[in-house]
């Protein structure tokens, strides 16, 4: 078996500062927050996307792999040495899910949404993008958004915006997407309301 | 067993981790009580540990710290907490509202509007705002679930009919973004109009009770009331006896056994920063 | 005036070293040490091991001379320290028909398998004080080494099918840990039993008591207590099998409670159980009492008693919690007292102000 790179040279500090352009991510949906990208995970695991894995997982926290990170050998064994959490194939059961592919996602309504009771109890998506412009154009607006706030992350299926609709819909249940971009990170909260797509 | 083992910003790094992930679920669900595995910190409960591990989670080396309890930075708590992350992740502190990138407060929103790079952290004693109308955690959840507080409404009309008043000058409930009843800690309703439309992040952290919530910037926070019953903002008639102002949230001072009585600010950098302004636009006149 | 509210950090500072100074006591009588602690107050340290969870004797004795005597503060400091310990994962259950014993007692069989060892033990001694310096040193009672085996009582009513069976765990199933998840409920036992062993003692005591008194009656028997040495094994994954960590003192309470039988069951005799760190007895007892208590729903009784209250029990149980709740109303409450004070005012005035008008009405 090939050695595995390395996780972060300095764990305590950079996961501080992935976290806190997440959590800054969250807060003001669409907007682009830059994360350490020192990290080379094996392909097609993307380094921001696994400057995510490092910061959240660990082993109380059950991740899903779509197929393009699945069939990759090392990625799965990459994140479950780094972070001790271990990798499950029912994408209902993962507190966290990675797509490296965002035109094959399952539909949203897929992974865990919570309940009514404990909306909380849901799965947060981790989808690959390779860029946060020329995508398919979308208008956010809802908490965290003064007004509105346009956002365009590429690629995403055509469908994506009405199963973004779907899942504010399922609000307070539903899904939180991060994208994570080269070098840098922006989210979707369940809360995002979808004004207008183009 | 030696001091010099605790991680920085003391919590280890698997309770960082637990309570990162609580915050990113309160920020997506805004107002709704994300149940966290709350530890034991070095401070009692119910003197800020809520606050202390959410703070504690979210410092970084570049962070500069503000502690405010009632509003003033010099309260003993104030003080014993801002020394605790001094200590444990040093970091710089400061007493400026504008200077911080993080503020830790119990039961005051500051004076100065705060901005897109801040973030304040609300220490939480009770965060169920159904809980002295119904003390069942079961009951209270189902509540959440089906968004039914009728029971407010009820108390709070109850209030008027006995009253004349809503008989709630803190803790007074708002609901986020139109769907979560919330309790905005013990902040005096004065503050209730700072929290809606904030440009900050808004945490709140209750440690003896496990629950973190949030309120994202600019969402839609409504004080609960009536059509002929608005909600009304209060505050002391009277300005403050060291800096004049007569918008502020203040403290009554008692100044001897006869009755008398002065009004400072609540919000002790607020009133500093106004009576250096004012002083230096009198220099010249000297 | 001002002063008041201002200076917090020396003020703080002088409290700190005065509390350093008053502890210490008088400095012609010679300072404790730990070891005298650990050693000659050993029922306080098993207290604060079992209910700050951790099983440190050295670090519940040095938690008790800086906590001035005060268990509770000792308890907090040895939690506040627990919480930032790694965690490696669970042990294998521990088996205490495996016990080394120092004192096994049954209130319900005279004798039996093993017999009654009464072992250190309070009971029976009449509660006069004595001179403080005894002319010579305890003599070691005899003890009983080669033992024959000693069941559990449950385990021998169990034989005749008398006692629910004990709940068989599923050993797929890791067990619940409110240090790591926040409680919910309803709680499940592995939970509830968590809970009530962290629990105050002086909290159960009360509870367990409220039950003896018709608050939850339960009818309960002491089946069995058991003190002495246990060992932990832990399964490790590389190795593929259990490993010994150790031996650890513990106190199990097995008791025995009627149980008149539902629409599924026979009648027959049901557990409540109860086990703490170290000797501490009216711990395990007490946990004993209100586990069973708390098994009202699960048996299909009544439950209005506050000790059936799971929410209610559990809720109120950690005296680290309760104690800082309590104690934070030492703090400055300025900005609330301020709003209610005004509050007050207004609706007063609005009095005063109705009270005229109606009177002026009715003239």
């Amino acid at each position: 078996m090939p050695a595995l790179s390395p996780a972060f040279a300095n764990p305590v500090f950079d996961t501080q500062a992935t976290f806190r352009a997440v959590m800054d991510a969250m807060a003001r949906p669409g907007e682009i927050r830059a994360v350490p990208d020192a990290l080379t995970p094996p392909a097609p695991l993307s380094p921001s996307a696994a400057a995510l894995a490092l910061t959240l997982l660990d082993y109380e926290t059950p991740f899903w792999l779509d197929a393009a990170l699945g069939e990759a050998e090392d990625v799965a064994r990459w994140l479950r040495f780094h972070t001790g959490a271990s990798v499950t194939a029912n994408p209902s059961d993962a507190a966290f899910a990675f797509a490296a592919d965002p035109l094959a996602l399952p539909p949203l309504a897929a992974f865990s949404q919570g309940t009514p009771d404990f909306p909380d109890r849901s799965t947060t998506l981790v989808l690959q993008v390779a860029a946060f412009t020329g995508g398919l154009s979308l208008v956010l607006s809802g908490p965290g958004i003064a007004s509105h706030r346009d956002f365009a992350p590429s690629p995403l299926a055509p469908g994506f915006a009405d199963e973004l609709r779907a899942n504010a819909g399922r609000f307070p249940c539903g899904v939180d997407i991060v994208f994570a971009g080269p070098g840098s990170v922006a989210a979707l909260p369940r809360s995002t309301r979808i004004e207008e797509d183009r | 067993m030696s001091a010099a083992s605790y991680n920085f910003a003391y919590l280890d790094e698997q309770s960082k981790r637990m309570i990162r992930r609580a915050i990113l679920k309160a920020i997506a669900i805004p107002g709704y009580q994300v149940p966290f595995a709350s530890r034991e910190m070095p401070m009692p409960y119910g003197w800020g540990t809520g606050g202390i591990q959410v703070t504690a989670a979210i410092l970084g080396p570049d962070d500069v710290l503000k502690v405010i309890d009632q509003g003033s930075d010099d309260t003993t708590n104030a003080v014993s907490i801002r020394a605790f992350f001094a200590k444990v992740a040093d970091v710089k502190t400061t007493t400026a509202t504008a200077d911080a990138t993080v503020i830790q407060t119990r039961h005051r929103v500051p004076e100065t509007p705060l901005s897109d790079r801040q973030i304040l952290v609300y220490q939480v004693p009770i965060p169920e705002p159904l809980r002295f109308l119904e003390p069942r955690e079961t009951e209270t959840r189902r509540l959440h679930a089906l968004a039914d507080y009728g029971l407010m409404h009820v108390k709070l009309y109850e209030d008027i009919a006995h009253h004349g008043h809503i008989a709630t000058a803190y803790a007074y409930p708002v609901m986020v973004a139109g769907r979560y009843l919330m309790d905005p800690s013990p902040v005096p309703k004065f503050d209730n109009p700072k929290i809606g439309g904030c440009a900050a992040l808004q945490l709140f952290g209750a440690g003896r009770e496990k629950r973190i919530y949030a309120i994202p910037p600019y969402t839609r926070v409504v004080s609960l009331d009536f059509a002929d019953y608005p909600f009304e903002r209060y505050r002391q008639q009277g300005t403050c006896a060291l800096c004049g102002a007569d918008d502020t949230f203040l403290d009554e001072v008692v100044t001897d056994d006869k009755g008398g009585r002065m009004f400072i600010c609540s919000d002790s950098d607020y009133c500093e920063k106004r009576r250096e302004t004012a002083s230096a636009k009198e220099r010249p006149h000297d | 005036m001002y002063v008041a509210v201002k200076g917090g950090e020396r003020a703080i500072a002088n409290a700190h070293k005065l509390l350093a100074h008053e502890r210490r006591g008088d400095e012609s009588v010679p300072e404790l040490t730990v070891p005298q602690i650990e050693g000659q107050l050993a029922l306080a340290v098993a207290r604060v091991m079992a209910e700050g969870s951790l099983y440190d004797r050295e670090l519940a004795a040095l938690a008790i001379k800086q906590a001035w005597g005060d268990l509770i503060e000792a308890i907090f400091l040895v939690r506040a320290y627990r919480t930032t310990l790694p965690r490696f994962g669970a042990s294998e259950p521990l088996d205490t028909a495996r016990m080394e014993i120092r004192r096994r007692i049954s209130a319900t069989f005279k004798d039996l398998p093993g017999g009654q060892i009464l072992g250190p033990t309070f009971d029976y001694t009449h509660r006069l004080l004595e001179e403080p310096a005894a002319p010579l040193p305890p003599e070691q009672a005899p003890r009983e080494t080669d033992r024959e085996p000693t069941p559990r009582v449950t385990d021998i009513l169990a034989g005749e099918a008398l006692i629910e069976p004990s709940p068989e765990a599923d050993p797929s199933d890791r067990p619940g840990d409110i240090t790591r998840d926040p409680l919910t409920f309803p709680a499940s036992r592995d939970v509830r039993l968590q809970n009530l062993s962290r629990a105050d003692e002086g909290f159960l005591l009360a509870l367990g008591y409220s039950t003896q008194r018709g608050y939850g009656r339960n009818h309960p028997f002491a089946g069995e207590i058991r003190l002495g040495e246990v060992e932990v094994e832990f399964f490790a994954e590389e190795l593929g099998f259990a490993v010994p960590l150790g031996a650890i003192t513990v106190t199990e309470c097995q008791t025995v409670n009627q149980f008149k039988g539902s629409d599924t069951e026979p009648p027959q005799f049901t557990r409540g159980y109860g086990l703490a760190f170290g000797h501490s007895e009216r711990k395990a007892m007490s946990m004993a009492l209100v586990d069973r208590a708390l098994r009202a729903g699960e048996l299909g009784e009544e439950a209005r008693a506050p000790a059936q209250d799971e929410e209610f029990v559990l809720s109120h149980s950690d005296n680290v919690q309760a104690t800082g709740f309590v104690e934070h109303l030492k703090l400055p409450h300025y900005v609330d007292f301020q709003s209610e004070l005004g509050l007050l005012r207004q609706i007063r005035a609005s009095f005063e102000g109705g009270a005229d008008a109606s009177k002026d009405g009715a003239e």
